[in-house]
């Protein structure tokens, strides 16, 4: 039985190539299954597949983490610099005047280079977060237009925030050497489980805010202000032991609080990691364990506001 | 060279047969919209609650509709505007989830919704070529291979190297199409796009859209241009708030489209008509077209003798008056009027009402819809009255051509 063309051929164009084709493709699409249109649903299916998905999105993802960078500072004189300008200033303004006009500094060796840990890495902190809160309506456009899976716009913030605190930690590598010595030793390595918890975090409530941010505005707003407040809630500027000495006896469980969340770690991490002038008693104990058990919660938090991410997904067209 | 003399005309294809295999389905999908006026936070804590409850409205853009299309047709949507095509075409794409029911698909499938398919604008056309191309799952690899031909087909030449926030909406869409196009998708979506090209861009998609059939690749096509359904169509769907309304070949379902719109400006006339007192004392009561030898509601064909009738009233004694009217197609461009100041026929005087009649003979108008504008004018030109769209008649579509007027021609080869 031959395949019959799905109309008669049309005057003089068709050849015997394009019914060939056609029959193909026939064949190709009878062995391909049929999909669900859109996002894979399902409490356990939903979150693997959509990792799938977007590791089959890859080459776009890389794409868009390029956009991000390219578009935020095209039609700027200085680019790229401007990645480092932004906390190179706000080092400045934290050294001389916090640390040296009112004093924060005492107390603290080499308070150049512990601001600027902390900053590093919350700054990849508030990068994340606030990227991936405008993500989804940022990207409108293609949203309304095509399908992928709509976590990599957030995971798309996600690594352009990576991008620049690359260069910041090579500011960081190198403000080490030009204030002391390099931190040639083995707790360099508290960087991995730092970063890491930031990452996780990060991803956790990007993807809940941006997708909040989609249904109520405000979110963009709320989000700034609540990154300025956390910035002061970390020992960035200040030293943790300061705190500590402070939040005794019947106050302890705020310490607790202080000190068990997991952006006060990860600025402690990189602290032991980059900064050489702490002693023991300037850290909490325990903080590796800490870390381990923040970073369960946080992948337990991934997987629930991703839920609560494609379960929203779903409107995102119509509500942009 | 041999030409085939048989029609390829839309009305003589076959449909898919069964051998095809299906690409989309759709089981009955239904979808929700809540249209919210709060939108800030503010807003929603305030009118928490019931309250909040008021402030949202829900409609049903789309409701249980069902659908297989099979691979290698090309289905038209068709409807009213807000009638769910465009929500439709979103949910096949997978742009919008369904509130119920399912829609499965399988193939490489490419959407051109709407202006520029998903441009940055701070991108160049060629960043940005490659952005699309990886949306819709292109390997860098591939996009290279195909930079050329989507460069040629797109024809905007150096500005390809330009932010498209600087282009023009045709260079956007050349180049959104051309990208589309080729990803060599199986499903191609297109959503009334095309009309924003020129014309010589069109033809070039349209071309395009006759290789892809023949190549068996599917197109879901929204379009309010009834020729170009007709045209490229094997299958129609009408939809009519939310509900597949008629499904069938497209010719037929241009039909009840028409019959649709038809009710529809009935309904918005009349409604029109009640709101509106009359001020000026003359009227023209009614106008009807029928043909000679057919019955009340039957399409007129070629040759037929067409009888105007038309029937006016002044409140005040009219001493010189003319009759006429005016037939327009359904785009609005006139295609034929007369009255009693060009047939050099001088009115008796009106008293109270007056009827008078027309006859057209041997009428060969081309196929689609007509409009009467009937009207009643003074001696030097002015209209005393008119009354638009009196009557509507169709007439059968033309199997040999297209166009306004029917023409019988014939052909012959006389060289090669």
């Amino acid at each position: 039985m031959t395949t019959i063309t799905p109309r008669p051929p049309r005057v003089s164009e068709v050849t015997l190539s394009a019914a060939a084709q056609a029959a193909s493709r026939y064949e190709k699409l009878k062995a391909e299954p049929m999909e669900v249109a859109g996002q894979p649903t399902g409490a356990f299916t939903g979150f693997f597949g959509t990792i799938r998905d977007v590791i089959a999105h890859g080459r776009l993802l890389d794409l868009l983490i390029r956009r991000d960078l390219k578009s935020r500072y095209k039609d700027s004189a200085l680019g790229f610099l401007w990645t480092l300008i932004r906390p190179i200033t706000q080092l400045a303004i934290y050294y001389v005047i916090l640390g040296n006009i009112l004093g924060a500094a005492r107390g603290i060796d080499n308070f150049a280079v512990y601001v600027f840990c902390g900053l590093t890495v919350y700054n990849l902190f508030s990068d994340i977060v606030a990227g991936s809160t405008g993500s989804i309506v940022a990207n409108a456009g293609l949203i309304k237009k095509v399908y992928v899976p709509r976590e990599i716009y957030p995971l798309a913030s996600v690594g352009s925030a990576l991008f620049n605190f690359g260069i910041q930690l090579v500011v960081l590598l190198i403000a080490t050497v030009v204030f002391g010595e390099f931190p040639a030793h083995l707790d360099l390595l508290y960087f991995f489980p730092s970063a890491l918890l930031i990452l996780i975090y990060g991803l956790a409530l990007g993807l809940l805010l941006s997708a909040a941010n989609v249904f109520l505005r405000d979110m963009g707003y709320l989000v700034e202000i609540v990154l300025m407040l956390l910035m002061w809630a970390s020992p960035i500027v200040y030293a943790w032991s300061t705190v500590a000495t402070r939040l005794t006896g019947s106050r302890e469980w705020l310490l607790h609080i202080y000190t068990d969340n997991p952006i006060t770690l990860a600025v402690l991490g990189f602290h032991r990691a980059f900064w050489l002038g702490g002693a023991e008693n300037d850290y909490p104990a325990d903080m590796l364990l800490k870390m381990g058990v923040a970073g369960v919660i946080g992948l337990v938090l991934v997987y629930v506001f991703h839920r609560v991410f494609s379960r929203l997904q779903g409107n995102f067209a119509q509500e942009l | 060279m041999s030409i085939d003399t048989t029609s390829s005309r839309p009305a003589s294809r076959t449909p898919a047969s069964a051998d095809h295999p299906t690409v989309v389905t759709i089981e009955n999908v239904s979808k929700k919209f809540v249209i919210r006026k709060d939108n800030s936070l503010k807003e929603r804590i305030v009118t928490l609650g019931r309250t909040g409850r008021r402030n949202s409205e829900e409609f049903w853009a789309l409701k249980n509709v069902n659908l297989t299309i099979p691979a290698g047709s090309t289905i038209g949507l068709l409807g009213p505007n807000g009638s769910g095509k465009s929500t439709l075409l979103k949910a096949i794409g997978g742009i919008i989830e369904p509130t119920t029911g399912s829609i499965k698909r399988r193939g490489r499938l490419a959407a051109l919704l709407e202006l520029g398919a998903g441009f940055h604008p701070d991108l160049t056309g060629r960043e940005n070529v490659f952005l699309n191309s990886a949306i819709l799952g292109m390997s860098r690899e591939e996009t290279e291979a195909k930079f050329d031909d989507i460069l040629n087909f797109a024809g905007i030449g150096d500005f390809i190297e330009t932010q498209v926030k600087f282009y023009s909406s045709g260079m956007y869409v050349r180049l959104a199409f051309a990208v589309a196009i080729h990803t060599d998708p199986d499903v191609l979506l297109v959503d009334e796009v095309l009309a924003v090209g020129d014309e010589a861009f069109q033809r070039k998609c349209m071309d395009k859209i006759h290789e892809f059939q023949e190549q068996g690749r599917t197109i879901i096509l929204v379009s309010h241009s009834l020729g170009q359904v007709q045209e490229l169509c094997d299958r129609a769907v009408v939809l009519a708030k939310g509900e597949v309304q008629f499904e069938g070949s497209a010719r037929e379902a241009v039909k009840n489209f028409r019959d649709i719109l038809e009710d529809r400006r009935v309904a918005e006339a009349t409604a029109q008509g009640e709101a509106k007192a009359e001020i000026t004392p003359g009227k023209v009561l009614s106008g009807t077209v029928r043909a000679e030898g057919r019955a009340e509601g039957e399409d007129f064909r070629p040759g037929d003798n067409l009888i105007v009738t038309m029937e006016y009233s002044h409140e005040t004694p009219l001493d010189r008056w003319n009759a006429g009217f005016k037939i327009e197609n359904n785009l609005g461009q006139p295609v034929y009027g007369t009255s009693s100041k060009f047939l050099g026929i001088t009115m008796p005087p009106m008293r109270g009402t007056a009827t008078v009649e027309f006859r057209l003979e041997n009428v060969q108008f081309g196929g689609g819809a007509f409009f009467l504008h009937a009207f009643f004018a003074e001696p030097a030109g002015p209209h005393i009255a008119i009354k638009r769209e009196a009557a509507r008649f169709v007439m059968a579509d033309d199997p040999d051509g297209e166009g306004t007027v029917r023409v019988s021609s014939s052909m012959r080869q006389i060289a090669g």
